[in-house]
């Protein structure tokens, strides 16, 4: 580790708290429809946009009603994403002539790869089992996956908002009004900081065009092995069951283009992560330089962290915005320090090899990252994108050492609560603090009680079936593929702890909605479609139901003025209970799992063993 | 608070004797059911003896180890045992005071009253709601009802523990007797108001044997909370058997039932409804008998307390606290006069102006031969008392009826004896007038004493964030004194039971809960209305009826201890969880290492504990897991320490103790039952 790479970590959260109020403050007001300096501007289009859809900005929703409009909204457009995907063949922005995707599958009648893209893009997961430049057109990444990018971030914020709602209401029957919430925050946070985000990265040089890929020649042709073909182009076999080989000479590249700024932006703005080219973040294309690197990277935590503001503000409890900021903040640091130190001390099998730093090596485990990233940026990318939900990725998560790789798969198992993805965090970790403060707010003697609403049956029922929900879905499927040669393991590219690494981290990110991959499982098959897709679309809305209906109970309740003998949610002590919370939960549940896993890894590789 | 012989100790050698026996009756899954957490433990146990039969049927080379595998096996059916048998010593002890009260309930014969008004005996049984008997002295009081006629004196003892008589009397709020007890002397006639098996007694009997025991609402979200935690690690150990098999070191069943046991919440699923009984049974200690669980955890929560100020904040009595002489008077002749016209004034008042010259002059108290001294006692008419003594004519009385007293002896009135007596009066107290002759000599002050301890408790109270309303027919001026010197932290003067009422109406409304003590049948509508009204026994039945619970000692200071019961009752409930949850991190680091140690023999980097052998560690942390219960039951029948405190005092104690020792404790625990199996060689 470098006292330059610590200050760069250091610089990054110094900004994103200096971020965090006056993001809550506008977040407040927005969705309180107050004005804003935009409101001269985008009013007027808001009005517009509730008279052409009949929508009514006046009229609450109760839980029930909130819950089946953005099920419905997610649904249409989930169907809309997977014909647009099938149907880009015929569509026009086309120029590299792409063909719908899974046209080689349709016959099967289930196309299980834009089934997976549909659903990923939808809960905001963006995880990509498809290479983004040979299967989508332009059209599809824009009116398709932007377009998510921007709605899913929409809908988890409007859910957190109402989450708010119902904590700071009392006896009221309703949470607020989700066409409000949605178009809001897409016409007062997204759409405005993407244009001049977008605009940021452009000035870095992320490419924004309709152009067909260019091509360009080597300066030093290339020579590579691929299989020899026959006429018919089936691959020829020796007799003893491996393939031929023919070495073939490389004299051109093609470079991918596209409407990548526009799109770059909300990926991590939203939190979404899928990127608009196969290498994600790693790209020069998509993230040319050192500065659009710490950009995006704020951009990233922005929102999530002005949420807690938004809290506090709501709840009249800003201490306990800062709070709940405070543990994040904590679990925060916990990740990057085990992440860098991990990563900066390299790799103790390569005994021999310089790994220090130096003016001129960055030295630590540089295998699978960017040289123009380097190991405190790589670190620091992993952390925050599996803090949060986002899933981009600047170098290979694969290639870290177990304890480094442990961090990203870690943090996503904690449900993504360390300022999270966006909405999606702050309610994942008022879940959490439901249950931190059930736990502990018997020990004061009391019926518990939540900023003056008492936690009782009910509330306790839904918060423990939004937790069971993630364990489920992670250890099921992921025992399941772990026995099954024949479609599980059978796609993994290493043996032992490693592989069983790469499966939990598919389902992992699947549920957590994160989108990151472990890379080295070959996750383009029918049953990973099908399984991850499942995975991310009950990660999503299984946990959705719970938390609104709990939402919308706690809004029913009477408040109790809070006195000296109330649990106080807003100390330090609080704090320190939700993190032990956090970690111990998660901890519990995924130990076993983990320790066959990177734990014992790390132990095989000081052991001088790798997979 | 007095210790009652009421007391059963913790180890009492029958109750232990026969929840032993009830460990095992309760093995029934029907029963264990009802527990969830138990009952994957002793699903596991049945696993663990079905693999260990077959085990022993058709051992497998290299596989098989008897002796750990029928170790794990006992342990786990100790586990279920240990748990059955805390929840069996809970009833037991509540089972003991039931005894004791249903030999109250002796078989008794009744004088019942015909219409023809001729008697017939008829057994106490056969009794119905409404029917009207006699009873006279030395018999006793065949069921619950109300004096319609007559007044007696009644031994309540065999309800309340109290030997001295009360006075029972028709009409008024001391009208209700309760079956089982017996009048010492006169007769009374009673019309009765339960049918049998519905009398107060037999619902006290059902109560504290937990019979009608129903889950309190805290319970139940406890319940759920530790369901999902018991789902959350099925989860994590039926899918880490098919991580081992990819892992090339499949477990045996006794080892994955034993990590899951070890998991799950069993200490305090095995403790939840221990707590619970014990909780009822503590406040039957103190003679308190709720009608619910709710009731008692509403205590708990309670924000506002309405405390009658007579009887519960003051003594009750007013006491002499200071003599005032008008200008020119001795202090010691007012205060020798005053103490000469008291010494035939057997009330409290009387007394304490005797008491408080002897103290302060050293007047002692003179033989007063009946010839020489005259006196004359208190009447509605005159309002003053006194003595005619020696050729003294001394009077003690109302200011008026003094001055009235002067000036028809021919002296004339003093307005010096206005200005102190008008000045009393705006401070809270009573004045009294003493005069000799026509010469008035000055003013006793007479206060309402606070009774001792009442500011620490207000404050404690206060701390613990409860709001203290006294609740007084006083004027105004009056009540605020005395609330100032009690150190509560609002009061209602001039009250009627309306006024009380719309207080707790208004408390409500802000979403507090208010518990409040009473007995009349005025009060019966505020009692129904507060979260925890607390009836006193010797109230009315109508009062009786309207409130959750009843204070057979009728001691209204004793909301209190109520709501400190309240607050015992889920601490322990949120400490034992906590304990539980976080002894899963030391087991975790005694299991999974010995687990994997075949096929990782690195792993053991985590076996932090240095654990001897794979089974010796795994057995470690389930004996451990199994004792910790046995250990805690007396913590959960006694209840954690309850101090007053702050919330965030409180949290940060009881996190520190239960939490972080529960992260620590194990540690060591399973450490040292290591050490002790590997010596004698058990693994």
């Amino acid at each position: 580790m470098t006292a330059n790479g610590w200050l760069q970590i250091l610089l990054f959260f110094a900004i994103t708290f200096a971020l965090t109020k006056p993001l809550g403050v506008f977040m407040t007001r927005v969705f309180g429809g107050e004005r804003t300096f935009l409101h001269p501007v985008l009013r007027p289009v808001e009005r517009l946009l509730y008279r052409l859809t009949g929508v009514d900005e006046t009229r609450e929703m109760r839980w029930t009603e909130y819950a089946t409009a953005m099920l419905l909204f997610s649904l249409v457009s989930l169907l809309l994403l997977y014909l647009i995907q099938r149907l880009q063949g015929v569509l026009p922005l086309n120029p590299q002539k792409l063909p719908g995707v899974d046209a080689a599958s349709s016959s099967t009648g289930f196309a299980a790869s834009a089934f997976n893209t549909a659903v990923s893009f939808t809960t905001n997961t963006n995880w990509q089992s498809y290479v983004p430049e040979t299967t989508m057109s332009y059209l599809t990444q824009m009116a398709g996956l932007a377009y998510h990018n921007f709605t899913s971030a929409a809908v988890g914020i409007a859910l957190a908002i109402a989450f708010i709602r119902g904590i700071a209401r009392r006896e009221s029957a309703t949470i607020g009004n989700f066409w409000v919430d949605f178009v809001r925050c897409n016409l007062y946070v997204l759409l405005p900081i993407c244009l001049v985000g977008a605009l940021v990265l452009v000035s870095q040089g992320v490419v924004q065009n309709f152009r067909p890929y260019d091509t360009a020649k080597l300066v030093d042709p290339q020579t590579v092995e691929v299989d020899k073909k026959d006429a018919a182009g089936n691959v020829i076999t020796n007799a003893d069951g491996t393939t031929q080989k023919e070495r073939q000479t490389v004299t051109e590249q093609t470079i991918a283009q596209g409407p990548v700024a526009s799109q770059e932006i909300i990926k991590e703005f939203g939190t979404n992560g899928g990127g608009f080219f196969n290498a994600n973040s790693a790209h020069p294309f998509e993230n040319p330089t050192p500065f659009s690197n710490f950009f995006e990277l704020l951009c990233i935590f922005a929102i999530s962290a002005g949420l807690t503001y938004t809290l506090g503000r709501m709840t009249g409890s800003q201490r306990h915005g800062w709070a709940v900021f405070a543990a994040m903040t904590v679990l925060f640091f916990v990740g990057i320090a085990v992440s860098y130190w991990a990563e900066a001390r390299g790799n103790p099998l390569l005994a021999g090899t310089d790994q220090t730093a130096s003016a001129l090596q960055p030295g630590g485990n540089m295998e699978g990252k960017e040289v123009r990233f380097g190991v405190a940026n790589s670190a620091l990318w992993a952390t925050v994108t599996t803090d949060t939900s986002c899933g981009a990725v600047n170098s290979m998560h694969d290639s870290f050492t177990p304890l480094g790789g442990l961090v990203p798969l870690t943090n996503i198992m904690l449900s993504e609560v360390v300022f999270g993805g966006v909405g999606s965090g702050l309610y994942g970790v008022l879940i959490y603090v439901v249950l931190s403060v059930f736990i502990a707010g018997l020990m004061v003697g009391r019926t518990p009680e939540y900023l003056g609403k008492k936690i009782e049956a009910y509330d306790v029922k839904m918060a423990m079936l939004n937790v069971l929900i993630f364990p489920l879905l992670i250890l099921v499927l992921a025992a399941i593929s772990s026995v099954a040669p024949s479609f599980g393991t059978s796609q993994l590219n290493n043996a032992g702890p490693h592989g069983l690494s790469e499966i939990l981290y598919a389902f992992t990110s699947g549920a957590g909605n994160n989108g990151s991959a472990f890379a080295g499982i070959s996750a383009n098959t029918y049953w990973y479609n099908t399984t991850t897709g499942l995975d991310m679309l009950f990660g999503r809305f299984f946990m959705i139901i719970p938390m609104l209906a709990l939402a919308g109970n706690l809004a029913r309740k009477k408040t109790v003025p809070p006195s000296l003998g109330t649990f106080p949610v807003t100390s330090p002590l609080f704090t320190t209970l939700l993190v032990s919370v956090i970690v111990i939960v998660g901890a519990l549940t995924f130990f076993p799992a983990l320790s066959l896993g990177p734990v014992v890894e790390h132990l095989l590789m000081r052991a001088c063993q790798t997979f | 608070m007095a210790e009652k012989s009421k007391q059963i100790s913790i180890w009492d050698a029958k109750i232990i004797k026969r929840a032993t026996i009830d460990a095992f009756i309760k093995l029934n899954p029907r029963t264990m059911l009802r527990n969830p957490v138990m009952f994957v433990v002793e699903v596991g146990s049945v696993l663990t003896t079905l693999e260990l039969v077959r085990g022993l049927i058709a051992p497998v080379a290299g596989v098989t180890n008897t002796l750990f595998e029928l170790q794990i096996t006992l342990w786990l059916w100790f586990t279920v045992l240990f748990a059955n048998f805390a929840e069996a010593m809970a009833e037991g002890r509540g089972k003991a005071q039931a005894d004791n009260l249903r030999k109250a309930r002796t078989e008794t014969t009744a004088r019942r009253l015909l219409p023809n008004g001729k008697t017939e005996m008829v057994n106490a049984p056969q009794l119905r709601k409404d029917d009207v008997v006699i009873v006279v002295a030395g018999e006793f009081i065949p069921g619950d009802g109300e004096i319609i006629e007559g007044v007696a004196s009644v031994d309540e003892s065999a309800i309340t523990g109290e030997s001295a008589p009360v006075i029972r009397e028709a009409g008024g709020d001391r009208s209700a007797v309760t079956g089982g007890t017996r009048v010492l002397s006169d007769q009374i006639k009673i019309r009765i108001t339960s049918n049998p098996g519905e009398t107060f007694l037999d619902r006290m009997i059902a109560l504290v044997e937990g019979a009608e025991r129903q889950k309190t609402p805290n319970e139940i979200a406890l319940a759920i909370l530790l369901a999902g935690l018991t789902i959350i690690f099925l989860l994590a150990v039926v899918t880490l058997q098919p991580f081992a098999i990819y892992s090339s070191a499949p477990q045996t069943i006794f080892v994955l039932v034993s990590l899951l046991v070890c998991l799950i919440p069993t200490t305090i699923g095995g403790l939840l409804s221990a707590i619970g009984i014990a909780g009822m049974d503590r406040l039957v200690q103190h003679n308190v008998l709720a009608m619910s669980g709710r009731a008692v955890e509403a205590a708990g929560d309670v924000n506002t307390l309405l405390l009658d100020k007579t009887g519960t904040i003051t003594l009750g009595n007013r006491q002499a606290t200071e003599f005032i002489p008008l200008n020119g008077i001795e202090e010691t002749e007012l205060a020798d006069a005053a103490q000469l016209s008291s010494f035939a004034d057997e009330t409290p008042e009387g007394r304490s102006i005797i008491v408080l010259a002897k103290a302060r002059y050293n007047l002692r108290g003179r033989e007063l031969a009946p010839h020489e001294a005259h006196f004359i006692p208190f009447t509605a008419q005159t309002r003053m008392s006194g003595v005619n003594y020696d050729g003294r004519e001394i009077r003690k009385g109302a200011v008026d009826a003094v001055e009235r007293y002067i000036v028809a002896s021919g002296g004339s009135t003093v307005p010096e004896l206005r200005g102190i007596v008008e000045r009393i009066a705006r401070e809270g107290g009573t004045p009294l007038v003493v005069a000799e002759g026509r010469r008035p000599l000055g003013v006793i002050y007479l206060k309402d004493i606070v009774k001792g301890g009442m500011r620490e408790r207000f404050n404690q109270l206060r701390q613990m964030g409860i709001k203290t309303v006294m609740i007084t027919g006083d004027n105004p001026l009056t009540a605020a004194t005395i609330a100032r010197e009690a150190g509560v932290d609002d009061f209602l003067a001039e009250a009627k039971p309306e006024d009380k009422m719309a207080l707790i109406k208004r408390e409500q409304a802000e979403g507090k809960l208010v518990a409040m003590t009473g007995d009349g049948t005025n009060d019966a509508p505020a009692l129904a209305q507060a979260d925890v009204g607390v009836a006193m026994n010797t109230g009315t039945q109508a009062a009786k009826e309207a409130g959750n619970m009843v204070d057979l000692d009728s001691n209204p200071t004793k909301l209190i201890e109520v709501v400190e019961i309240g607050k015992q009752l889920l601490m322990t409930r949120g400490s034992l969880t906590t304990f539980s949850i976080a002894n899963d991190v030391a087991k975790y680091f005694a299991i999974i290492p010995a687990m994997f140690a075949a096929a990782f023999p690195v792993l053991n980097a985590l076996n932090i504990m240095g654990l001897r052998t794979p089974q010796s560690a795994i057995l470690s942390a389930v004996i451990f897991n199994a004792l910790v219960i046995i250990a805690l039951i007396p913590l959960a029948l006694k209840g954690v320490k309850y101090r007053p405190m702050s919330a965030a005092s409180l949290l940060r104690r009881n996190l520190l103790l239960y939490g972080l020792g529960g992260i620590i404790v194990p540690f060591i625990g399973i450490k040292l039952i290591d050490v002790l199996i590997h010596t004698i060689g058990l693994a």
